[in-house]
Order: C-alpha cells, then sequence, then structure tokens
C-alpha cells in the first residue's frame, strides 16, 4: 500500500468522521423546529450542547489533511466551488452561534430568531454537504489547466440537489435516533414516533439516488461492474438502516444509535471504495481528473503527516471517548446549559 | 476593483474579524488556569466564583471564534486557488497539524471547562482547563509557524512537474507567471520548516499580545465594578490577578518586540524599512516616535530619535541601516528582469516595496499602544503599592480605573495594527521572495462572486458583532454569581473549600 492510498483512506476517515458526529448535530438542527415547546427545544439543544464543537473539528481537519495530501484538489475543488463553499461557511456560522446564543434572553423573537438560525444553518449545512458530494459523484468539469471549467451555478442540477435532500433526511434520521438516545421523557417519545417515518423516507430517497446514480452516470456503472463489493457494502448499509426501527421498537436505543452510526460509515465507505482512485472526477474529459497520485504532495509530506496523524488522532480519539463518557446520561437543563 | 484586491480585501476583513476572539481566548484561557489553580492551591471560595464568571466570558468569546474561524481554513482554497497549489505541500500540514494537535484538544475539553462542574471533580475540571488553555496555545503555535513561512520560507525547494515527474529547480529559480500551475515549493525538512527564522520570534509575539488583550479584558471588567462599587471583593482579586498576569505580559512583549523587529530587519530587509520609512541607506538613522510618511519625495515627517534606529537593529548608534532604495539589491531585481537595464532599475524596485505610508502607520499605531499600556500596568503597579489602587475615594484611582476600563481596546488595536504591518509589510509578495501576490488568487472565482460573498461576510459579522457586544455587556451587568453559591458546590468541590482567612 502506497502512501498516496493510505492518505485517501485517512482523508476519508476524517470526513466519515465529521459525517457521523457532526451529522447527528446537524440533524439535531434540522428536526429543532418540529419540536413545539421551548423546554424540548433546550433539550434538544444541550442534547448536542458540550459535543456539538469538538464535533466539527473533524470538518476544519479534514478540510487541513485535503490540503496538507492532495492540495490540487483542495485548491481546484474550494475555487470551482466558490459559491456553495460560501453559503456552507455561512450557513455553519448561523449553526454555531445559534446554539451559543439561543438561550440567553427569554424573549419569544430572540428564541424564534436563533431558532430559525439553527435550523436553517443546520438543514443548508447538510443540503450543500450533500450537493457537493453529488457533483463529485457526477463529475465535476475541469479545463486542461486543471481549474474548474464549469459555471458557477452549474453545481445546482437536479442530481445534486436530490442528493443534498438525501443528506438532509439522513443527518435528520441520525439526530433523531441520538436524540432518542440521550433523552427520557416527553422529549423521547416525540423523536421516537419520528423515527419510523425519517427510517422509511431516508430508505425510498436512498433507493431513488442509487437507481438515478447507475441509470445516469455511466461511469459508476462500469465501477460497479467491475467492482461488485461495492453491491456488497450497498446492501450492508441497507440492512443496517433496516436494523435501526427494530432496535428502536425493541427499546434498544443506544444499539439503534450505533446502527445509524454503522450506517453513516458503510455510506462513506460506499462511496470510497466507488470513487477510488480518483479526488476529483473530470466530467465530460475524464483526462483531466485529480487522482490520489496527480493531486498529491510530495512522498515527503506525505509523510511526514503519516507521523502526525498516527502520533495524533489515536489521543484525539482517546479523549474524545473520555468526554463522551463524562457526558452519558440523558440530557438534564442545568444553571450552565444553553 | 480587480480580483486581486478583492481578494485581499475579503481574506483582510474575514480574518481581522475572526482575529478580535482567540486572542481573547488564549489571554483569558492563561488566567482561567490561574484562576482555577489559586481556588485549588488556596480554597478561596472567591477564586472558584472568578474561575466561574471568566468561564462564562471565556465561552462566548470562544464560540465566536470557532465559528468565525472555520471560514479561514477553507478560505485559502476559495480566494487563493493558486497559492494553495504552490504551497500545500508546506502551508497544509501546518494546518492539520493545528487541527490535530490544537483544535480537538481546545473544543474537546471545552465541553468539560463549560459543562463539568457537577460532572466531574475539582481537579479532572482543572485539568481540562489547562487542556483547553494548552490547545489555544497550540493553535496560535502552529497558525503563526504556517505564516512565519510566508515571511521566511525555509526547508523546501521548489519542483517542476515534467510528464509527471518531479524535477528539482536550482535554488535561486525566480518563479515567473509561466511557472504557476506546474512548478510548486516541496518540504525538504519539515523541522527546518517549522522553526524557520522568524517562527520563534513571532509566536512569542503574538502569543503575549494574546495574553494582554485577555489581561486587559479582565483589568477593564473589574475596573468598571470598582467604580460602580459592584462585587467589591471579586473586583479586587480579579483586578490583582490581571494586573500581575498584564505586567509580565507587557514587559516580556517589550522584550518580544525588540527581538521581532531585529528579526525583520534581518530577514526582511524591505520590510524593516518599509516599517520605518527608511528610504535612505543612513548612518546614525533615526527612530521616528511618531509621524507620516510622505512617499512622493520619500521624507518621513514626525518625531525623530536620531540614531536611535541603528542603535536598536546593530547594537551601535553609527552603524548603517539599508534604506528602500537599495532594496531589493540590484542582482535580485535582475533575477526577475534580466532584459531590465540598469538605469530602469529604481523604477523598477519601487514595484518591490509594500505601501509604505501605511506600513509606516500601522506598526507606529502598534508600538505607541504598546507604550501606552507599559504606562498603564507601570501606574497600576504604582497605585497598588501605594494601597490606592483599591480605594476609589481618590480622584485619581478613580481617574485611572476609568482609564482601564478603556483600556480593553488597546491590546485589540496593536494586535490589529501588528497583524495589517506584517501582512502589508510583506507585499508584493505572499510568499516573501518567492511568489507573488498578485500571481495567487483564484483564477476561477470572478470579482462580482468575491463582491457578493464579502457583502454577506460584512452583514453576518456585523450582525454577530452586535451580538457579542450585547451579550457581553448583559454578562457585565449580570456580574459574577452570589457568594453563597458555594453551598451547593458538590461534596467533591467541598473539600477543597476553606475558610476564608481574610474574612474568618
Amino acid at each position: 500500500m502506497d502512501l498516496n492510498i493510505i492518505w485517501f483512506v485517512l482523508v476519508g476517515v476524517l470526513l466519515t468522521g465529521y459525517a457521523v458526529l457532526d451529522g447527528f448535530d446537524l440533524g439535531v438542527g434540522a428536526l429543532h423546529m418540529f419540536a413545539k415547546k421551548d423546554e424540548h427545544r433546550r433539550l434538544f439543544l444541550n442534547s448536542i450542547g458540550p459535543v456539538w464543537d469538538g464535533n466539527e473539528v473533524w470538518l476544519v481537519t479534514g478540510g487541513g489533511a485535503l490540503f496538507a495530501a492532495f492540495p490540487e484538489a483542495y485548491a481546484t475543488f474550494l475555487s470551482g466551488f466558490y459559491l456553495p463553499f460560501m453559503m456552507l461557511l455561512c450557513a455553519l456560522i448561523f449553526r454555531a452561534v445559534a446554539i451559543e446564543f439561543r438561550s440567553k434572553e427569554p424573549w419569544l423573537w430572540w428564541r424564534t430568531m436563533w431558532d430559525l438560525a439553527f435550523t436553517v444553518g443546520s438543514v443548508g449545512s447538510s443540503f450543500l454537504i450533500g450537493l457537493m458530494m453529488g457533483n463529485l459523484v457526477l463529475g465535476v468539469p475541469i479545463g486542461p489547466d486543471g481549474e474548474y471549467a464549469g459555471t458557477l451555478t452549474g453545481m445546482f442540477n437536479g442530481y445534486a440537489i436530490f442528493m443534498g435532500c438525501t443528506t438532509v433526511i439522513l443527518f435528520a434520521m441520525h439526530g433523531a435516533i441520538y436524540l432518542a438516545m440521550k433523552n427520557d421523557g416527553e422529549v423521547q417519545e416525540l423523536v421516537i414516533s419520528w423515527i419510523p417515518r425519517l427510517t422509511g423516507l431516508f430508505i425510498t430517497f436512498y433507493v431513488i439516488v442509487n437507481v438515478i446514480t447507475l441509470v445516469n452516470v455511466p461511469h459508476m456503472l462500469d465501477v460497479v461492474r467491475e467492482r461488485p463489493v461495492i453491491l456488497v457494502v450497498l446492501l450492508l448499509g441497507f440492512l443496517i438502516v433496516m436494523n435501526i426501527p427494530r432496535e428502536i421498537h425493541k427499546g434498544r436505543r443506544f444499539n439503534a444509535f450505533i446502527s445509524s452510526c454503522l450506517a453513516m460509515v458503510l455510506l462513506m465507505a460506499t462511496f470510497g471504495i466507488s470513487y477510488f482512485p480518483y479526488m476529483i472526477y473530470s466530467s465530460p474529459l475524464p483526462e483531466h481528473s485529480f487522482t490520489i497520485y496527480n493531486a498529491a504532495s510530495s512522498q515527503k509530506t506525505l509523510g511526514i503527516m503519516l507521523i502526525i496523524a498516527l502520533t495524533g488522532v489515536p489521543v484525539v480519539l482517546a479523549y474524545t471517548a473520555c468526554i463522551y463518557w463524562i457526558f452519558r446520561g440523558k440530557t438534564r437543563i442545568t444553571a450552565h446549559s444553553y | 476593483m480587480d480580483a486581486e484586491i478583492l481578494a485581499r480585501v475579503q481574506f483582510a476583513f474575514t480574518i481581522a474579524f475572526h482575529y478580535i476572539y482567540p486572542p481573547l481566548s488564549i489571554g483569558l484561557g492563561l488566567a482561567l488556569v490561574i484562576m482555577e489553580g489559586l481556588w485549588l492551591k488556596t480554597g478561596r471560595i472567591i477564586y472558584h466564583n472568578m474561575a466561574r464568571f471568566w468561564t462564562r466570558v471565556f465561552a462566548l468569546t470562544f464560540a465566536i471564534g470557532v465559528a468565525t474561524g472555520i471560514v479561514m481554513e477553507f478560505e485559502f482554497g476559495t480566494n487563493w486557488s493558486t497559492y494553495s497549489r504552490f504551497v500545500g505541500d508546506i502551508f497544509g500540514s501546518a494546518l492539520a497539524a493545528e487541527g490535530i494537535f490544537a483544535f480537538f484538544l481546545e473544543s474537546g475539553f471545552l465541553a468539560v471547562l463549560l459543562f463539568g462542574w457537577n460532572k466531574v471533580g475539582p481537579k479532572m475540571h482543572f485539568f481540562a482547563t489547562c487542556m483547553v488553555c494548552l490547545g489555544a496555545h497550540f493553535s496560535a503555535l502552529w497558525i503563526v509557524v504556517a505564516n512565519s513561512w510566508m515571511q521566511t520560507p525555509a526547508g523546501y525547494h521548489l519542483e517542476r512537474m515534467v510528464d509527471g515527474e518531479p524535477v528539482r529547480l536550482p535554488i535561486d529559480h525566480a518563479v515567473t507567471p509561466d511557472d504557476l500551475g506546474s512548478v510548486r515549493a516541496v518540504v525538504d525538512d519539515f523541522w527546518e520548516m517549522v522553526f524557520n527564522p522568524s517562527s520563534m520570534d513571532r509566536i512569542t509575539h503574538v502569543i503575549l499580545g494574546a495574553w494582554l488583550a485577555g489581561a486587559f479584558l479582565i483589568l477593564s471588567i473589574s475596573a468598571f465594578y470598582l467604580l460602580r462599587r459592584r462585587h467589591r471583593e471579586f473586583a479586587v482579586a480579579s483586578l490583582k490577578v490581571g494586573l500581575v498576569f498584564a505586567t509580565v505580559a507587557t514587559l516580556l512583549q517589550m522584550v518580544s518586540g525588540d527581538f521581532t523587529a531585529k528579526g525583520v530587519s534581518k530577514n526582511q530587509p524591505v520590510k524593516f524599512a518599509a516599517l520605518e520609512g527608511l528610504y535612505e541607506t543612513t548612518e546614525y538613522a533615526p527612530l521616528a516616535a511618531f509621524g507620516w510618511v510622505d512617499a512622493k519625495n520619500q521624507k518621513v515627517y514626525g518625531l525623530e530619535i536620531p540614531g536611535a534606529l541603528s542603535f536598536l537593529t546593530h547594537g551601535n548608534f553609527k552603524t548603517a541601516v539599508t534604506g528602500l532604495n537599495d532594496l531589493p539589491p540590484d542582482n535580485f531585481l535582475l533575477k526577475y528582469h534580466p532584459e531590465a537595464k540598469v538605469e530602469e532599475l529604481p523604477q523598477i524596485r519601487k514595484s518591490y516595496w509594500p505601501n509604505v505610508p501605511a506600513v509606516f502607520q500601522f506598526y507606529h499605531i502598534m508600538i505607541a499602544v504598546g507604550g501606552a499600556l507599559l504606562l498603564i500596568v507601570a501606574v497600576g503597579c504604582f497605585l497598588w503599592w501605594r494601597g490606592r489602587l483599591f480605594n476609589v475615594d481618590y480622584k485619581s484611582t478613580r481617574i485611572f480605573l476609568w482609564v482601564l476600563v478603556f483600556s480593553v481596546l488597546g491590546p485589540q488595536i496593536g494586535n490589529q495594527a501588528g497583524w495589517f504591518a506584517a501582512e502589508m509589510g510583506r507585499q508584493p509578495w505572499i510568499v516573501y521572495n518567492l511568489l507573488k501576490t498578485s500571481q495567487a488568487f483564484s483564477k476561477v472565482v470572478s470579482e462580482s462572486h468575491i463582491i457578493a460573498s464579502l457583502i454577506m461576510f460584512a452583514f453576518v459579522y456585523f450582525l454577530l458583532f452586535l451580538v457579542f457586544v450585547y451579550l457581553l455587556s448583559r454578562k457585565i451587568q449580570h456580574g459574577p454569581d452570589d457568594e453563597e453559591e458555594s453551598e451547593e458546590l458538590p461534596d467533591s468541590w467541598k473539600k477543597i473549600l476553606k475558610e476564608d482567612p481574610a474574612r474568618a
């Protein structure tokens, strides 16, 4: 295995970590407005209160790792997707400050304003992340100079928009399951009543996405023919998602959450295995694509970065686990809460 | 306006706004460690209440710092994609290291710091506070390493991609516009890159600036309580901690400032000459305390101390300091303009200077702020020594406390001005003597899109700033919790509590 492959996997791990962890934060945001009582909304917020900030760091570090390991892909993708990226940053800002500001004042207009900011920020972030992934699958127009060659709004196409909606539903499902695990009483009953619908909705959307991909994106069909293992991972993903309502029904909310996390991992794995070895697949001219080789930093940097990752990441995982352990148990509103 | 200027304006605006908050988090973070340490050591409830109150202020600054900081991680790619391709091999590593070593540490343990008061014991909480503080310092360290590499690149070589194979370029290769896309900087020695000639000076300088920001925020709010005759015990204790912290940071900053300036004179002579507005190479070079630059006639008007610049640069009053008219030297210019005639060089040379009047002013504003802060802590220590600092019956004390209330702006202005001097002083280079800013921005991003996003950020940040000021003033109005709160301490925390000798 060469360093480029290792870094493809590592960037994937960081972004998967982001999807699994911040995914439920964004999902809680998407569901936030569906809770009508102020107390419920506070419980929603405080369920993610201590951890959302650390979860967002996975995106920042994923971005840094992409920059360091595959600068060409980082540069082309971010400058080409300027508009959706600026919107994503704006959405993430609103999401973040809304959590901090919302419960600082009791006034209805104040809370409604930040509730709205929290929901729009969360839904917007989820949607844009899905939209960008959709475009990566579809293929991005790249010129011979390695720069983005599409139009500035070309990324808002039907396929990508549908992928964005699927991501919003996926995160909402994940968030609902997290809330079910972290709460009891009324809030738990409320979110549990949503889970079957969300799971059903997600499965519907996901089936449609996969069908459209295989029908409409010819290079993906070729890849699937070449690598049948993708179908196995895909199927496993479906089974795990199906397992969620079962675990919820049996009252095993922790198992349901673990299933949901595993489902996210398998979805990302499906994407990773199908996309390899591309960083950005160029369409209509595949010869301009960025792969893990022509987009990469020098072998020396990849090696140094691997040492940094191998020293840093295990420590990060260890204390992150400790922090989740400290905040285990059901969410309660205290004097320090949001 | 062209895309280069717009990209610069947008980056400057977003980073300057962001940079209001991290210094406060770094400075307050260390102050929290000191306060909680004092609480553990002395068992006096006042220190516990202090830690609680300043944690709430910390949380507010931290939240906005995180929200605006995520923009920075991606703006290199969105606005400066050519730069990102050129330096990703080096610059990207520092950013990724920042994520892994600093941000995770900071935001992970922040949860325990903010929400863990009733979940963990006092020692574990103290540990979490230390980790947050350490994480905040690490983040400054790595980002300044990355920025210092842009000021004084080291530990790298240039390589050109020829048919997919890298070819090493000679060490004095001048990057031309045609090179972009095929030439990039590649790391030779990671540690040489990290410890590039300016990184240690600048890390120290930036961190001390952040300490000042935190210390003067504490001084300001405490002085306000004293003047309003509220939370007296809390205000006195906070003022003491704040003043000691501020005094230490100010004194160290003087030393660090001297080291940093000497470093600039050695590593970036063009920038150094521009900071001082020195056009002609002169013996007994004067140092302007303040003034203005007449760029057309190449003169500085203002209060000049003869020979002081020579002394601070070289340690004696006589040795000449090189001026802008000899910088950059001819052989450097000929490298970039091989066809240029000798008589054309003076004109070409000017395009390698930064905006001298602006850089001069930002630099001198920073120095003036430093001097003012030194004066403030000196007066503060004097009043404390005379036993007058906490006695608001004296008019002189009241005046001084009002100065303290507004002194919170000092480090903020100093930090911003210092960064503007450092970054504008590096122009026209984005990586000093290696890559020009005009070559580095994203080719595919149109002006209208930068304007649109700039307007969006201006609007969002304006809103954020209003809310921040409002919530901060609310927290100040609310003040620290009453001392009776100690009744509600969990048992594991009560063990620490000792009878306060001051009140017993």
